[in-house]
């Protein structure tokens, strides 16, 4: 495995190796010494043509405590944003001698356009693609669902999850409904029909428009930012309708089953898909996704990079 | 004076077997005189069809001459085996007035290795709103038949049925981009599984056929004659279908393209494969051949769509909509309808010759072998195959989606005028592109 473009560049036994390497290298990131030597002398790029500050720090969290060299090149203030094409910005990396490349863009496949185009050489991840995919976000999604839900098992065999919101324009929502259903799990998407996209049949998942007769049956649920220009293009008729239907509130926490988890990818807009009590809630796993973020995306790196995972308790 | 040519021992396309004299430009027998000093070409084994018409075609001059020119594109076209083209009027300027068509005429008759006939644009600037001198165009020497705003939809109805009513005054016809505008806004590719699956946003089917449903009733109800172009899906082909049915004066276009690629091409974000309108599926692409085998779509059109190299290369969203189809169309036509046994050579010639030259109204095109008739003729040995080769193609750009493919049928002659253009499979053509 050189890249990782899409869930679909994982087998079932290549994503829980990644999980139980985060296991391992969360030790590191509880440790007073955050730091291992494995990437020293490596040189990874954060190649950010869209903002997002989390996953990017997340990513360069995860580089630095492997000790690579971290080159941040966002779009803001670089030759992107003045119009300089994808294949001139790849090349320029790859003369800079780039070992990988994390790449967030607005475009679906353009991470899949730099690693196939031959423009450079070196591993590519998606760091989220346009409505494409987000894959370091649904294997930090799995593997906090496996920390809390599954008691020492590797997968994710019997778990409900239910995906809510815009899964139209969701690349977390893509990336999670590939992820946790190869691990085993059933996963619903929740959302109004305008935000389901047309061929949402093939997916691996159940369709429904019902989020209050899902609620009981959920392990965990995991609720979508809704995008503030989705209002203007006619999927539903406003925000508080959103709300009323789409939105998870008190009342409807109180009937999720016992021992049933929150989750959200971030950043949430408090009030309109989630609730700003209930995202802070003894149930939510929100910020802890962020911490696991971290461990998840230095497996990521260090799968990539070596060319090998670590084996279940060798940094005990 | 020009040589004198003898052809002889191919298949005509009824299947009789005949030698053809040409001498000045024309079908003067067939039998080589003595004395004629003809120039003797062998097609032993090989189909003789009457030379190929496309109605479709983007030649990109003036303007755009870093994708095309007349020239490089009658290139392109001596090579697949055309005869005529007819060019798009999406070029800088808009071919929407009489100035501009005479200009890309001249432009042909210049390069002189096929028949350039001129499309017009419907609309002023291709705005959609008011239109162009529709019958300054048709007066013009370029004698403007065809118009269209390809690219774009005609998609106000009011215009639309204006202009349908206009070109009845000397029989024009109006063909159709059919692809209503606001159910398509930043629309990737076809929508269905695959565009759910790549998170490309989604171009519905039914933006094209509620275009064609609401088009053939406005051509009946103004009695007037309209052109679907490149229809792509089995929805649009049941709407013609009943159309032609109720005796609405419709014909329709499938491109070589649509006939054999689908959605699933998009899988590998190569925006090669990124058309307007695009790809569909192997349903559709199954339709789309049944109907051409049955003459529901009359004609195969190329849409060859030049775009240099920096218009391709980058993310499938800013990437240029179009592929090129002069070089590969016979061939492909070869693939998908003569090896299935949907269409004899017969059929062929219909489609692509024949039938095209009588939509436009292109006199000495698409005629059957003759005396007296215009030697326009294409040679094709359909037991031979060749690979597609982006950097060998005649054209200027290189935006082929079928690079490395082996495909059958090698055209070997194209006479334009009792001309070859095309000798052995080599381009005779002195001028650079």
């Amino acid at each position: 495995m050189k890249h990782l473009l899409s869930i679909n560049d994982l087998s079932e036994s290549e994503a829980i190796a990644i999980l139980d390497t985060a296991a391992e290298l969360a030790r590191v990131s509880d440790a007073p010494m955050k730091k291992l030597p494995t990437l020293r002398g490596r040189t990874i790029v954060n190649l950010f043509a869209e903002d997002s500050t989390r996953t990017r720090i997340s990513f360069e969290a995860a580089a630095k405590r492997l000790s690579a060299d971290v080159i941040n090149f966002s779009a803001k203030g670089s030759s992107v944003s003045k119009g300089e094409s994808l294949k001139d910005t790849a090349q320029t990396l790859q003369a800079m001698g780039a070992d990988a490349v994390i790449i967030r863009h607005q475009a679906s496949g353009a991470a899949h356009r730099l690693a196939t185009s031959k423009w450079m050489s070196g591993t590519v991840i998606n760091a989220g693609d346009g409505t494409h995919e987000h894959p370091s976000q649904a294997l930090l999604d799995a593997y906090t669902l496996r920390k809390h839900l599954m008691q020492g098992a590797k997968n994710l065999q019997g778990l409900h999850v239910a995906i809510v919101g815009d899964i139209l324009h969701s690349r977390v929502a893509r990336s999670n409904v590939l992820l946790l259903s190869k691990l085993g799990a059933t996963v619903s998407v929740v959302a109004p029909p305008t935000l389901l996209p047309v061929g949402i049949e093939s997916w691996d998942a159940h369709v429904s428009y019902d989020f209050d007769e899902l609620i009981p049956n959920t392990d965990a649920i995991m609720m979508l930012r809704v995008q503030s220009e989705r209002m203007n293009e006619l999927y539903f008729p406003n925000a508080r309708e959103y709300s009323r239907y789409f939105g998870l509130n008190s009342d409807r926490v109180k009937r999720m089953k016992k021992d049933s988890i929150i989750m959200h990818p971030g950043p949430m807009n408090r009030g309109l898909e989630i609730t700003a009590d209930v995202a802070d809630s003894a149930r939510s796993v929100i910020v802890e996704q962020v911490s696991n973020g971290v461990s998840v995306r230095m497996a990521i790196l260090y799968t990539l990079l070596t060319g090998e995972g670590i084996e279940s308790g060798a940094l005990a | 004076m020009s040589k004198n040519y003898f052809i002889t021992g191919a298949k005509l396309s009824d299947g009789s077997v005949k030698d053809i004299f040409i001498s000045d430009g024309k079908i003067a027998g067939f039998k080589n005189p003595t004395d004629s000093k003809a120039v003797l070409v062998d097609a032993t084994g090989k189909i003789i069809l009457p030379g190929l018409v496309d109605l479709h075609t983007h030649l990109r001059e003036p303007g755009k001459e870093d994708s095309e020119t007349v020239l490089s594109a009658s290139r392109a076209g001596a090579k697949g085996g055309f005869t005529a083209l007819s060019a798009m009027p999406n070029t800088s300027p808009v071919a929407d007035t009489a100035g501009v068509v005479e200009q890309v005429l001249r432009l042909g008759i210049e390069a002189g290795l096929c028949d350039v006939y001129p499309i017009g644009a419907v609309t002023k600037n291709l705005d959609g709103n008011e239109l162009s001198e529709i019958g300054a165009m048709a007066d013009s020497a370029a004698q403007v038949r065809i118009f269209s705003d390809d690219g774009h939809c005609v998609s106000n109805p009011q215009v639309m049925r204006r202009a349908l009513e206009y070109v009845k005054k000397f029989n024009g016809v109006i063909a159709q981009h059919a692809q209503d505008p606001d159910l398509t806004i930043d629309a990737q590719m076809n929508e269905g599984i695959v565009s759910s699956v790549l998170g490309l946003k989604g171009w519905p089917a039914v933006a094209e056929e509620a275009i064609i449903a609401r088009d053939v009733l406005l051509a009946d109800h103004v009695q007037s004659r309209l052109h679907i172009c490149h229809v792509t899906t089995a929805g649009g082909v049941e709407i013609i279908r009943w159309a032609k049915a109720r005796g609405i004066n419709v014909t329709a276009e499938v491109t070589p393209h649509h006939l054999l690629l689908t959605d699933d091409m998009a899988t590998s974000y190569d925006p090669v494969f990124k058309v307007n309108p695009p790809l569909r599926t192997e349903k559709d692409v199954h339709a789309l051949r049944e109907a051409l085998a049955e003459g529901v779509i009359d004609i195969v059109a190329t849409d060859h769509a030049p775009h240099p190299a920096e218009n391709k290369e980058c993310e499938w969203q800013l990437a240029a909509f179009g592929m090129l189809g002069l070089e590969t169309a016979l061939s492909i036509i070869t693939l998908t309808m003569v090896e299935t046994g949907l269409l004899d050579w017969n059929g062929v010639a219909e489609r692509i010759s024949r039938t095209p030259a009588r939509i436009g109204g292109y006199t000495g095109q698409g005629t059957d072998f003759l005396v007296g008739q215009m030697a326009n003729l294409t040679v094709i040995d359909p037991r031979a195959s060749w690979r597609v080769d982006r950097d060998l193609v005649a054209s200027r750009s290189r935006n082929t989606p079928f690079h490395g493919m082996e495909l059958p049928g090698v055209i070997t002659e194209t006479f334009y005028r009792g001309v070859p253009t095309l000798l052995q499979a080599q381009l005779l053509t002195e001028k650079n592109s």
